[in-house]
């Protein structure tokens, strides 16, 4: 079932077109992964998932994104979309306050008030980001504390806590060494049950392990979008080729 | 070689002599003070003099106690912060994270001009639309603890909105958009997840703005009423540590003179304290970080 519906989708920002008549569709629990050189967009679309380029001055975006057929850009409450689509940073963000607090952060924003409630989520958001047996000792030590690793996961059970439906994954790995790359990339084919996963990743080993569709994008184009082992053992486009195999990028 | 070694001492000596002057103010401001200050109470008694309630030092015995000058400056600066922090901290927020362009290219500098107004030019302003004001709507002369509060809270809005606003602004934007992600408001992102890393450099500008709260000396001298008492109501006068040297130290002479040297001790002490707690804020804030 298609999670996510983008069609004819164009992004300005002011004159530069960033992202040029975007069609792609994306499977609820399923890996999807953005691959392609810097400056192609991919992180763009990504953010446009859930308008967080709202924040960029300038940035204009036509054509259509649907969430479950309902267009993100049209009525529906930016906080809600939010809510049901996460997101995962490139830098891992803890909030400087406890690791509870973090976790706490979201349902408490969502009107979740109950100190047993909270722990219950708190407790199982770490469960499921499987960072719970290294941080349940230190639920009230600050979160900046933490290695990068951690962090990142920690992130990613604050992005949990608030159950969303899609969680964004914005080059989630690049800051980190390959044994904490190699627990997220875990986690990510643990969490595609519940959720719809959809990452943009420079790694191309790590598209490849993980991801279930991929698309290639260059200079703002879609090139080439289809299962990920279709991409990478028979890609259809010269450019698509040429990148997966390391000859530019 | 030889000559660049000698400039290079030179500069030396001279980049050590500027940083010694303002030491050395700092030494010789100390020394005056405690030299003269010390043994007036000493005289007095130490105890008479900071317990002492009855100030009267022209009398025939003459008394020296300025506890409700210290209890005035307490409160004159209790007053400034209830007026002034909220509106300050506020403000800075207003301008770190909501304020569009053109309105804050008005509305900065209105804030840094706050800082470079006399204040004499506050007194005045105290003098000729606080007092009235208050005289009319709320009783009394008019010039009060209430009125110094006042124009005090106004007066440490630029120290206060200052050093808030610029330590928000130095809060990473990850903080914010983290907690838009999370599907929070911007208000809430701002209140809940910005605000607090940035509250310690919030509460080093508070403390500044206390600082100068206590030591201000001619707006307040000019609205505050200067009764030495015990302020039972907002609408009472209230005589501070500051006021309390300037009315008198044009005519006084003798152990008088001296009192009101070992008054400024008493003013130093706070300042000295307000400057630590100011350190132990930003080391505290520095080791976090």
């Amino acid at each position: 079932m298609d999670k996510f519906q983008i069609k004819n989708m164009n992004l300005y920002y002011d004159k530069f077109h960033a992202l040029k008549d975007i069609n792609l569709n994306m499977q609820e629990n399923k890996i999807t992964a953005f691959i392609g050189p810097s400056g192609c967009g991919k992180s763009t679309l990504l953010k446009s998932l859930n308008r967080m380029n709202d924040l960029v001055e300038g940035c204009k975006i036509t054509g259509d994104i649907r969430l479950d057929g309902e267009d993100i850009y049209g009525n529906m409450d930016v906080n809600l979309l939010r809510k049901r689509v996460g997101m995962v940073f490139q830098k891992a963000n803890p909030f400087p306050m406890s690791v509870y607090d973090n976790i706490a952060f979201g349902p408490r924003t969502h009107g979740i008030k109950s100190k047993k409630q909270l722990d219950e989520i708190v407790e199982q958001s770490l469960r499921d980001a499987a960072i719970w047996d290294e941080l349940k000792d230190r639920l009230k030590k600050s979160a900046l504390g933490l290695s990068g690793g951690q962090q990142q996961r920690l992130c990613i059970a604050r992005a949990l806590a608030v159950k969303p439906e899609v969680l964004l994954m914005d080059e989630a790995t690049s800051a980190l060494d390959p044994i904490s790359t190699g627990k997220i990339e875990e986690l990510c084919l643990k969490l595609k049950k519940q959720y719809t996963i959809i990452m943009v990743t420079h790694n191309m080993q790590q598209a490849l392990r993980i991801s279930d569709y991929t698309a290639f994008f260059l200079l703002g184009e879609m090139v080439e979008y289809n299962n990920t082992d279709t991409i990478f053992s028979s890609p259809k486009n010269k450019k698509t080729e040429e990148y997966i195999t390391g000859r530019f990028g | 070689m030889r000559i660049n070694r000698i400039k290079e001492t030179a500069m030396q000596g001279v980049f050590f002599l500027t940083a010694i002057t303002s030491i050395a103010a700092v030494v010789l401001i100390c020394i005056f003070l405690f030299c003269n200050g010390i043994p007036a109470m000493a005289e007095i008694g130490f105890f008479d003099f900071v317990g002492g309630q009855k100030w009267s030092p022209t009398n025939v015995p003459a008394s020296y106690g300025i506890l409700y000058m210290i209890i005035g400056s307490i409160y004159v600066t209790a007053g400034a912060v209830l007026v002034g922090v909220p509106i300050g901290v506020l403000t800075a927020v207003f301008l770190a994270r909501f304020c569009p362009q053109p309105i804050y290219k008005f509305l900065k500098p209105a804030t840094e001009l706050l800082a470079g107004i006399p204040s004499i030019v506050y007194g005045f302003f105290g003098l000729m639309v606080v007092v009235p004001f208050i005289r009319e709507h709320f009783g009394g002369s008019g010039s009060s603890l209430m009125a110094a509060s006042l124009v005090l809270g106004i007066m440490i809005l630029p120290t206060i909105i200052g050093v808030s606003e610029s330590s928000i602004r130095a809060v990473p934007e990850s903080y914010y958009e983290g907690a838009l992600a999370l599907g929070a408001t911007r208000e809430r992102s701002v209140f809940k997840a910005v605000f607090p890393a940035a509250k310690s450099g919030v509460l080093a500008g508070i403390v500044l703005g206390i600082g100068r709260a206590i030591g201000e000396t001619m707006a307040v001298v000019l609205i505050a009423g200067n009764q030495v008492q015990l302020p039972e109501s907002l609408t009472d006068g209230v005589r501070t540590l500051t006021a309390n040297i300037v009315l008198e130290m044009g005519y006084a002479t003798g152990l008088h003179r001296q009192a009101l040297i070992a008054t400024a001790v008493v003013l130093f002490v706070f300042i000295l304290l307000i400057t630590v707690s100011m350190q132990a804020i930003k080391s505290r804030s520095e080791n976090r970080g």
